[in-house]
């Protein structure tokens, strides 16, 4: 099944490297990646979705912890979360068939960014499969070129602790129910 | 005052505890070199830079301490691959720094330039690109923390020459190194901790697993202190041998793959496992699906990422090993285990008797009876350090270790030519104690030009070559699982004496068993090294043999005592 992980990361040369660099030494295949900054200078923020079993997202969880640039690991897969994938799509439209392809962008909430004689693009936001969904109805017009970013997840409801506050150094104790046979408490 | 980068690079080192390196210099790091003179470093001149990393391991393993190497960039960096990565797998605390190009050279494939950042980072701990003098100090300080905090291993130190030639004012930060995604010292709950005392305190047939953890965290007495309170009886892994005393009653022997045959056969019927910073490799495991089907686990590590890696554990344990055995062992109920202890001895049976010394001497020399006769002449008191292959299973099963760090090789990444440079590392560490490598004739080669750093440096490491003529243990199992169709195995060696007398050393061929005590006892007299050539059966191999991937204990085991084999 997939797993999602949010990965908490100091942003320094080489990290994305180093966070690859473990997915593919411990032969886990990354589904996409996407990374950017988050609210606090100096940390940035990745998307990983990757293909793996429950025991396998136990161990990119416990490997991710043991890089020494990764501050904090969320396996969003098992909490509610929303997640968006953002595609720019450029699809054939014709005077004559540039109707229909408006009709169908309006119907995925999508929006036409561009109209060039014989083109349009088409920027869309939502969860994967509903921009699955509309690039195979704009297929029969022909989809000229795609860009996706991949996956971006947040978990729902109040952001839950703090980057770097959580961890008492000699002192910390699990406080909350393990997940499965992970009796370890990160900086929760 | 300011100070340049090469300088804040040796005064770093030094406030680090560091007074031995072992490198090899080069042009992107001999701004590095040329300030070392200033400062009160033993520089051990390496003749290739995987030895200085070897010798940077021995010298962490035999001493404790954090081991250090030196090497330019590009090929000098790239030489330390073997090495690093021998250190990463066995959890071995180093530190190597290398000079890189100048930092706006960097990307433009300039002489000898090689991204060894980029090619050391699955292999490393971790490891850093220092491009400015002022970053220098503190780069030291937290190589030094992270390598020998939490799971110790290597780290790499990438100085470009700019960075050593430039100057700055160096203010000392003499705090404690906190990096925020860097958690060495997790705990787990007291639930947890009552579990694994309730699971000991009720079983009827446990055993515990002594691991490399043992000697890393620096819990022998803690671990003898459970083992004897509980009556718990002690297997060891490959890495784990000198952290249980060998001849103390409870302890059991090697498992695994040449492990003792009983050690394997209790394995698979016990009720519980103890095991205490060891990684369940497969090495130890055999064919996981069979693998101690009616034991529970109670696995207790540093590293959270070992547990449920290979084997499904039922109380895992984060912590360092001693501190968790400390807390636990109050708890811990005196146990009468006396009929678990039987059965055990009951399956020792005839294949027990290992009083090889008193076999007749047929003649032949065996090199069982060489390491057995190093290990009565020496008192079981000599750091060993072995190469990889058959010889070092013999010396695991016949020289029996009674204290930690006593024994070091390379147990994970299985290194040949890790045995010499290693030693040479070993004695430096531990200048008063009796340094043996043992070493196969394959092995001895890859890495041998380190005769030349032992007859420079004028110390006292002696060499026994387990000199067979085969890759051995590849023979081996030509032999078992080819049909000894001795592809590329067969060695034509050089004189081994010759070639110690050429670097200025001591040469010894012995090939009867009548030689080894005198020879051995010869060598130990001798004031320089020794290099020790034992001519011995060619085709001999390891028993018992677990084959890869099979069951724990469907084991090949000798076809006859070996006196028997000798008398054919």
């Amino acid at each position: 099944m997939r797993h999602t992980f949010a990965v908490h990361v100091e942003d320094t040369p080489g990290v994305l490297n180093r966070v690859a660099s473990l997915f593919r030494r411990r032969a886990f295949n990354i589904e996409s990646l996407t990374v950017g900054h988050t609210e606090t200078a100096g940390v940035s923020r990745m998307t990983i979705v990757a293909d793996t079993d429950d025991h396998g997202a136990l161990r990119l969880e416990a490997n991710l912890y043991k890089l020494v640039n990764v501050l904090r690991v969320d396996d969003i897969t098992v909490r509610p979360s929303v997640q968006r994938d953002l595609a720019m799509i450029k699809v054939a439209a014709t005077p004559e068939t540039r109707t229909h392809v408006m009709q169908l962008v309006d119907v995925f909430r999508a929006r036409v960014i561009d109209v060039a004689p014989d083109s349009v693009i088409i920027e869309a936001t939502g969860p994967e499969d509903k921009i699955d969904g509309l690039v195979e109805v704009l297929r029969q017009y022909g989809v000229i070129e795609m860009v996706r970013t991949g996956c971006v997840a947040m978990a729902r409801g109040p952001k839950i602790g703090g980057l770097g506050d959580g961890v008492e150094r000699g002192t910390q104790v699990a406080d909350e129910a393990p997940a499965d046979d992970s009796n370890v408490s990160y900086s929760v | 005052m300011k100070r340049t980068g090469a300088q804040i690079l040796w005064e770093a080192l030094i406030r680090e505890g560091v007074s031995t390196v072992f490198g090899y210099p080069g042009g992107a790091i001999l701004p590095a070199y040329d300030a070392m003179l200033e400062f009160p470093i033993k520089h051990v001149l390496v003749r290739h830079e995987q030895g200085a990393t070897h010798m940077a391991d021995g010298y962490a393993r035999a001493g404790g301490g954090v081991g250090v190497a030196v090497a330019t960039s590009g090929p000098g960096a790239t030489n330390m691959v073997t090495g690093i990565a021998t250190a990463m797998l066995d959890s071995s605390p180093i530190v190597c720094i290398t000079g890189q190009v100048g930092s706006k050279l960097i990307g433009s494939d300039a002489f000898q330039e090689t991204d060894i950042t980029g090619v050391t980072l699955p292999i490393t701990k971790h490891n850093y690109l220092v491009s400015r003098a002022q970053d220098v100090a503190r780069a030291v300080k937290e190589a030094f923390y992270v390598a020998k905090s939490g799971r110790p291993g290597p780290v790499l130190l990438d100085i470009t020459k700019d960075a050593q030639q430039a100057s700055c004012e160096v203010e000392w930060d003499d705090s404690e190194v906190t990096l925020p995604g860097y958690r060495p010292d997790l705990r787990a709950t007291q639930e947890v901790y009552q579990r694994a005392i309730d699971m000991i305190n009720n079983a009827k047939r446990p055993i515990i697993f002594a691991g490399h953890g043992i000697m890393l965290s620096g819990a022998m007495e803690v671990v003898r202190a459970l083992a004897e309170r509980a009556n718990i009886p002690v297997a060891m892994t490959l890495l784990g041998i000198g952290g249980f005393p060998a001849s103390h009653p409870l302890n059991l022997g090697m498992m695994g793959m040449h492990g003792e045959a009983w050690v394997n056969s209790a394995i698979q019927e016990a009720d519980l496992l103890l095991a205490f910073g060891m990684r369940f490799d497969d090495r130890v495991t055999g064919n996981l699906a069979t693998y101690a089907q009616n034991a529970k686990k109670i696995h207790i590590d540093i590293d959270p990422a070992e547990f449920n890696k290979n084997v499904k554990v039922d109380v895992p344990l984060t912590g360092d090993l001693r501190h968790v055995l400390e807390e636990i062992l109050p708890h811990v109920t005196e146990g009468d285990r006396s009929s678990w202890l039987k059965a055990i001895e009951a399956m020792k049976g005839d294949c027990a008797v290992r009083d090889i010394q008193n076999l007749p001497d047929s003649g032949h020399l065996y090199a069982a009876h060489v390491i057995n006769d190093l290990w009565r002449v020496t008192d079981g008191d000599a750091i060993v350090v072995t190469d990889v292959g058959q010889h070092q299973m013999w010396e695991a099963q016949y020289y029996h270790h009674d204290q930690p760090r006593t024994l070091i090789t390379s147990g994970g990444l299985g290194t040949m030519g890790f045995a010499l440079p290693a030693a040479i590392g070993a004695k430096f560490a531990c200048p008063d104690k009796e340094v043996w490598a043992v070493v196969g004739d394959g092995g001895f080669q890859m890495t041998q030009a380190e005769l030349a750093t032992i007859a420079q440096e004028q110390i006292k490491v002696n060499v026994a070559i387990i000199n067979n003529g085969y890759l051995g243990m590849v023979r081996q199992w030509q032999e078992f699982f080819y049909d000894r169709r001795y592809a590329a195995t067969p060695l034509l060696n050089p004189d081994f004496v010759k070639l110690a007398e050429a670097y200025g050393l001591s040469g010894m061929a012995v090939t009867k068993r009548a030689g080894v005590v005198p020879g051995v006892e010869a060598a130990r007299e001798h004031a320089g090294a020794v290099i020790l050539e034992f001519k011995v059966e060619q085709e001999d191999s390891v028993f018992p043999m677990v084959p890869a991937g099979a069951d724990l204990d469907k084991m090949i085991r000798r076809p006859s005592p070996i006196v028997e084999t000798a008398a054919d």
